[in-house]
Order: structure tokens, then C-alpha cells, then sequence
């Protein structure tokens, strides 16, 4: 048993390491700066993937996207007038709206425009429940409500507030023979970025001012989760009996988990870069000590003379090894954390880096410590006591 | 009559390639003696103090320190034995200088188990004893030569040592410093300690109760006696 106490072992390798403060600083940069890479690739990642998830969560992933594609004439096809009752009554269906565009309507800011100037916009006409089903918001005004969705009222899509010179609700549009008030405007919708270039005008509006027909041009539905392959394995036939092979299905949040996907991928790369950085600071730790095994021959004699076994010195190196690479670990793990906050706050989203994480690093390097040092201890204590004798 | 408590006999200590450092010395030291090794460069008086310091091990023959057979002790049981029963004093003095003279002296009593506040208490004392109890705070640096060297002795002492060994404490010194430690070592005698310095200075020699003079190995002249 050795006689020294763990404040002993810990005051020795803090004065060992204070011996060549340079050294010991070059060393442990060496070790701080694979640890900072591995923690904040980690935290990158992480805040990302958070970032990403609760995005999807907030947008939910049983959104179906069903539109009508082209026929053989490569014209564009409508989908029935009855797709939507058919569709809804599918029993996990929970919200559905069908959209139709209003092909010869045109939105001028005044009659005196002439006609064909669209400014990209698309006149469609929407069922009100539209926007529960997309979770969508106004950025400004309101949405339709029972009391103006008979009226010739419309809610802009974001893109066409724009592209119209739209800033604010209370603006009249010119819809080819009709005006139509602004009630609201909509803030982006994340998971149907086709509804942003849209001039929405309620169905029952759409029926009675421009003898809209009920066909669509697209559905958006929500099924109870678990349901949604089966789901939409299903629709083809149900909305367009004749035609199921013009109905083209998607699940639009697909994307953004394929995303949360890729990410991980990538993450297990750099880490593992960044694991190889470790090895070579480890490496680098290794060498300060055998280096400092062989300088320091006559302390070592000097402690044996004083009484030190070869386990006492064995542990006084190994703890010099250990607090080395700890320190790099403990100067990597705030790196890493910082280089996380700043990459959060230029995302605009809130850092996601537990604090598990960073203890786990800083053990990683008390590891890499012990292992880095195993070698220079033990040649540091089978050095013969004589040494201290040898004249300089 | 109180037993020696350091005996060796018939040591021999050969190194490879057929140097012969130790060719046979037998050797008695009682507590309270003050012994002079001399003897020419290379004659092997760092190696007998090596040897019966248990830094090393003889090729042949036995040496007792404090009723122990070196020879049948573990490498652990040796050291314990170093922090116990011997304090060694070097020509280089071998000081830290990160660290205070105080700091430095109680590292004496580091591989001991004591902790580390009794340790400075401890070392202190000792400085004080040697008087340098107003440079406890000062580096090794900022010391001059006799300073480290009384330094040095104060951490030798503090386990309390039976015997203290010393190679050469005064070759870095000049006369009067080197007469200084020597009366220090004197001093120590006097309550039982025994010293054994080496040293090539035979008026310092010459202060000292008995003289063991080495040639090539071997003792070729005894002057003194033992208190016995
Ligand atoms: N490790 C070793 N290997 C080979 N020879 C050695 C070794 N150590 C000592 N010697 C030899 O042993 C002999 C005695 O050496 P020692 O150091 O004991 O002499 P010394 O009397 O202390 O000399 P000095 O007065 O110069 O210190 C010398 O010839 C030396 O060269
Ligand atoms: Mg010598």
C-alpha cells in the first residue's frame, strides 16, 4: 500500500506539471482542441437534430399531400369534385381540405392592369378548414370564418403578399370581375410551400362568384399516425376511381426526417475525426512524459532515497499524465460548448448540448490520461534509485 | 555495550564489464558515531554508501541496518526502510526550485503518511533548528550554497533518522560553510544519530571521530573508534 494521500498524488503532479508550464500547455492544447471538436460536432449536431425534431413535432408527420398529375397529353388533370367527401370518409382520416385553382382568375391590384399580369400569383379556391389542417398561422388579419366565407374575401399566401406589394389586411384585389377584400396574410407554411404564391378564396365564395365546380387540384389530410401507409396505399383509388394512376400521394414531412437521418450519419464521421484527433493528442501527452521520465531521473532517485516506493512514483507520473490530459479535456469541453452556443444563437434556435455529454468527454480524457501515462510511469519507476547519487 | 546499528561485512559490488567498485569492506557503526569515508576518485566510496543506504545491492555479502538483513527485504520493505531509518544528504543538495525551502524539507516526511499541514509544521522546526527559520519562504535559488546544503540536512532529518548518510555535502561549499555543516552534522551525534560522510577534504576529515580510508575497493586504513 502506498503511503501517499490523494492530495499528496494530486499536489505532486500539479507541481510536476508547473515544472515546464509551457510543455504541459502544448500538451494538453493538444488533447483540449479533439475534445472540442468532438463536443462540438456533438452539440451542432444535437442542437440541429432538436431543432429538426421539434419542428417536425410542432408539424406533425401525418400530413398527406394528394395531387392530381398530368395525363398521357401531358396536360393537367382535376381531381373529381367528390375526392374530398370520398377521401374524408376514410375512417383514420381526421382533417381533410381540398384546394382547387381557379384557372382563368386572375388577382390585379386594379382593374386598369391588364389581364395576363399575374404577378405569379395563383387564384385558388380553399376549403376553410385549410388552415387547421396545415397547421398554418396568419402572420396578420384573419382567417375565414363562417360570417365572410359567402363573401368575396381572400387570405394571401406569403409569397403573394409579396409578389402583389400586399402589406397589410384591408387592401382590395381585383379578381377579373369581381373585387375581393384582404382579411389576412399567412405566415410561410413549412410543410406545403405551394400554398405561399396562393390569392385563397373560400369554396362557398369560389361557387357563387366565379361558378367553381368543386374539382381540385390538391387534398391535404391528416391521419391518425399510425395509420398513414395505409392510408395513403388507399387514396388513389378512393379519390379518382376512374383515373387512380393520376393520383400522385406524398408524405411532405419525409423530407425533413430524412434530414434528421442524413445528420447522423454525418455526425458518427466527424466524431470519429475527431476521435482521431484525441489519439494523436494522447499520443502527444505520451511523449511529454517519457520525456519527462528521462529528465527527471535524480528527482526520481531523490524520492526513492526519501522513501518513495516504485508505486509511489509510478503513481506520481501516471497522475501527471492524467491531470494533463484532464485539463485539455476540461479546456476542449468549453470550447466545445461555446463554439454550440454561438453556432444556436446564428441558427436563431436554442443550443441542445447535454451536460452529460461534456462529462463524458472530460472522463474520456482522464482515460486517455491513464492510458498515455501507463508506459512513461512505469519506466519512470523501474529507474534505479542510484540515480540520485549520479553526480550531474 | 548497545548493538551497531549498522553493520556490513565482506561487501563486493562489481559492475559489468568487470569493474570492480567494492572488493570486499566489513564495517561496523554504532548509534551516535561520526564516520569519514576517504579515499582517492573511484576508490568506491559512493558505492558503499549506496549500499548500505539500500539504493542498491551489493554482488556479495550482507549488510544490517537497524537489525534488518537487507538482503531479505522486499524492494517495498527498502524503501519503507529509507523513509524510516536513514536520510541522505547529496553534494547537489537535489531541491526542488518550484518549491519553498519549507515545502522542500517537508517532503521528507511525504512517503511517510503524515499529513501534509504536520508536514510543514514539522519541517518548520527543523528549519528552525538549523537556523533558517526566517528563509522557509524562499526558494531554493535564493539561498545561497551552505543555506541549501542546511536546507538539505533539515529534510534528511525529518524522519528521524538512525543514521544519516552523506556524499560529499560539502564539495559545493566553500571552507567556512563546509566547516558550518559539519559541525552540524557533529551536533546531531549527540543524541544517537550516527553519520557516515564521504568526502575528499581530510582537514574536514580529520573533525571527525573515526576515519575509514578506501583504496581500489578496499579499506587500507582505520583512524577512531566507534563510541561503541
Ligand atoms: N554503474 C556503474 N557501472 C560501471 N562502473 C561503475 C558504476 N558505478 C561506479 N562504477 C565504478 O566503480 C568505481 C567506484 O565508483 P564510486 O563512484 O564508488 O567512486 P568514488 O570513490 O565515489 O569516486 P568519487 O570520489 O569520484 O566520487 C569507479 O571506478 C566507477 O567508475
Ligand atoms: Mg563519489
Amino acid at each position: 500500500m502506498s503511503l501517499l494521500r490523494p492530495t499528496d498524488v494530486l499536489r505532486l503532479a500539479s507541481r510536476g506539471l508547473r515544472g515546464h508550464p509551457l510543455r504541459f500547455l502544448l500538451s494538453a492544447a493538444g488533447i483540449a482542441i479533439g475534445v472540442a471538436a468532438m463536443v462540438a460536432v456533438t452539440g451542432i449536431t444535437q442542437t440541429s437534430r432538436v431543432d429538426l425534431e421539434e419542428q417536425l413535432a410542432k408539424l406533425g408527420t401525418n400530413l398527406l399531400t394528394v395531387v392530381p398529375s398530368d395525363d398521357m397529353n401531358g396536360e393537367p388533370t382535376r381531381l373529381p369534385a367528390t375526392a374530398v367527401t370520398m377521401v374524408g370518409n376514410i375512417s383514420p382520416v381526421t382533417d381533410i381540405s381540398g384546394v382547387g385553382e381557379l384557372d382563368s382568375v386572375g388577382a390585379y391590384r386594379s382593374p386598369y392592369v391588364p389581364s395576363g399580369q399575374t404577378s405569379s400569383v395563383v387564384v385558388t379556391a380553399v376549403d376553410p378548414s385549410l388552415i387547421n389542417t396545415l397547421r398554418a398561422r396568419t402572420a396578420q388579419g384573419h382567417w375565414f370564418t363562417a360570417a365572410n366565407e359567402d363573401y368575396p374575401t381572400v387570405v394571401l399566401g406569403s409569397a403573394a403578399a409579396t409578389r402583389l406589394g400586399v402589406d397589410a389586411p384591408g387592401t382590395r384585389l381585383w379578381l377579373g370581375r369581381q373585387w375581393a377584400v384582404v382579411i389576412g396574410i399567412l405566415a410561410p407554411v413549412d410543410l406545403a410551400s405551394e400554398i405561399d404564391p396562393m390569392v385563397m378564396l373560400p369554396t362557398p365564395a369560389a361557387h357563387t362568384y366565379f361558378d367553381y365546380d368543386g374539382t381540385t387540384t390538391g387534398l391535404y389530410l391528416r391521419s391518425i399516425e399510425s395509420q398513414v401507409h395505409a392510408v395513403s396505399d388507399v387514396i388513389p383509388q378512393t379519390a379518382s376511381p376512374q383515373q387512380p394512376g393520376q393520383v400522385a400521394v406524398s408524405r411532405p414531412s419525409d423530407a425533413l426526417a430524412a434530414k434528421v437521418t442524413a445528420d447522423n450519419a454525418l455526425n458518427r464521421l466527424l466524431v470519429a475525426l475527431a476521435a482521431i484527433g484525441l489519439l494523436v493528442g494522447g499520443i502527444g501527452v505520451s511523449n511529454t512524459m517519457i520525456i519527462a521520465s528521462i529528465e527527471r531521473r535524480s528527482e526520481i532517485g531523490m524520492r526513492r532515497a526519501l522513501g518513495a516506493t516504485r508505486l509511489d512514483i509510478a503513481t506520481q507520473f501516471l497522475a501527471e499524465s492524467m491531470l494533463m490530459a484532464t485539463s485539455g479535456g476540461v479546456l476542449g469541453v468549453i470550447a466545445g460548448y461555446t463554439v454550440t452556443a454561438y453556432y444556436a444563437r446564428a441558427q436563431g434556435v436554442s443550443p441542445a448540448l447535454p451536460l452529460w455529454v461534456g462529462l463524458t468527454a472530460i472522463l474520456i480524457t482522464a482515460g486517455v490520461g491513464s492510458i498515455a501515462g501507463l508506459y512513461p510511469a512505469a519506466r519512470a519507476s523501474r529507474q534505479a534509485p542510484v540515480a540520485a547519487l549520479a553526480a550531474l | 555495550m548497545s548493538a551497531p546499528v549498522l553493520e556490513c561485512h565482506d561487501l563486493t559490488r562489481h559492475h559489468p564489464g568487470g569493474v570492480q567498485a567494492l572488493r570486499g569492506v566489513s564495517l561496523r557503526v554504532w548509534p551516535g558515531d561520526f564516520v569519514a569515508v576517504v579515499g582517492p576518485s573511484g576508490s568506491g566510496k559512493s558505492t558503499l554508501l549506496q549500499l548500505i543506504g539500500a539504493l542498491d545491492r551489493p554482488t556479495a555479502g550482507e549488510v544490517v541496518l537497524a537489525g534488518r538483513d537487507l538482503a531479505r527485504l522486499s524492494d517495498r520493505a527498502l524503501s519503507r526502510l529509507r523513509a524510516e531509518t536513514i536520510g541522505f544528504v547529496f553534494q547537489q543538495f537535489h531541491l526542488s526550485p518550484l518549491m519553498t525551502a519549507c515545502d522542500n524539507v517537508a517532503e521528507g516526511l511525504l512517503y511517510s503518511g503524515v499529513r501534509h499541514g504536520e508536514r510543514r509544521r514539522r519541517a518548520a522546526a527543523a528549519l528552525a533548528r538549523l537556523g533558517l527559520e526566517d528563509r522557509l519562504h524562499h526558494r531554493p535559488q535564493a539561498l545561497s550554497g551552505g543555506e541549501r546544503q542546511r536546507v538539505a540536512i533539515a529534510r534528511a532529518l525529518m524522519g528521524e533518522p538512525a543514521v544519516i548518510l552523506a556524499d560529499e555535502p560539502t564539495g559545493n561549499l566553500d571552507s567556512v560553510n563546509g566547516q558550518l555543516v559539519v559541525e552540524i552534522l557533529r551536533e546531531l551525534t549527540a543524541d544517537g544519530t550516527a553519520v557516515v560522510v564521504v568526502t575528499h577534504d581530510h582537514e574536514l576529515a580529520a573533525r571527525m571521530g573515526r576515519r575509514i580510508e578506501l583504496r581500489d575497493g578496499l579499506v587500507v586504513h582505520e583512524a577512531g573508534s566507534g563510541r561503541q
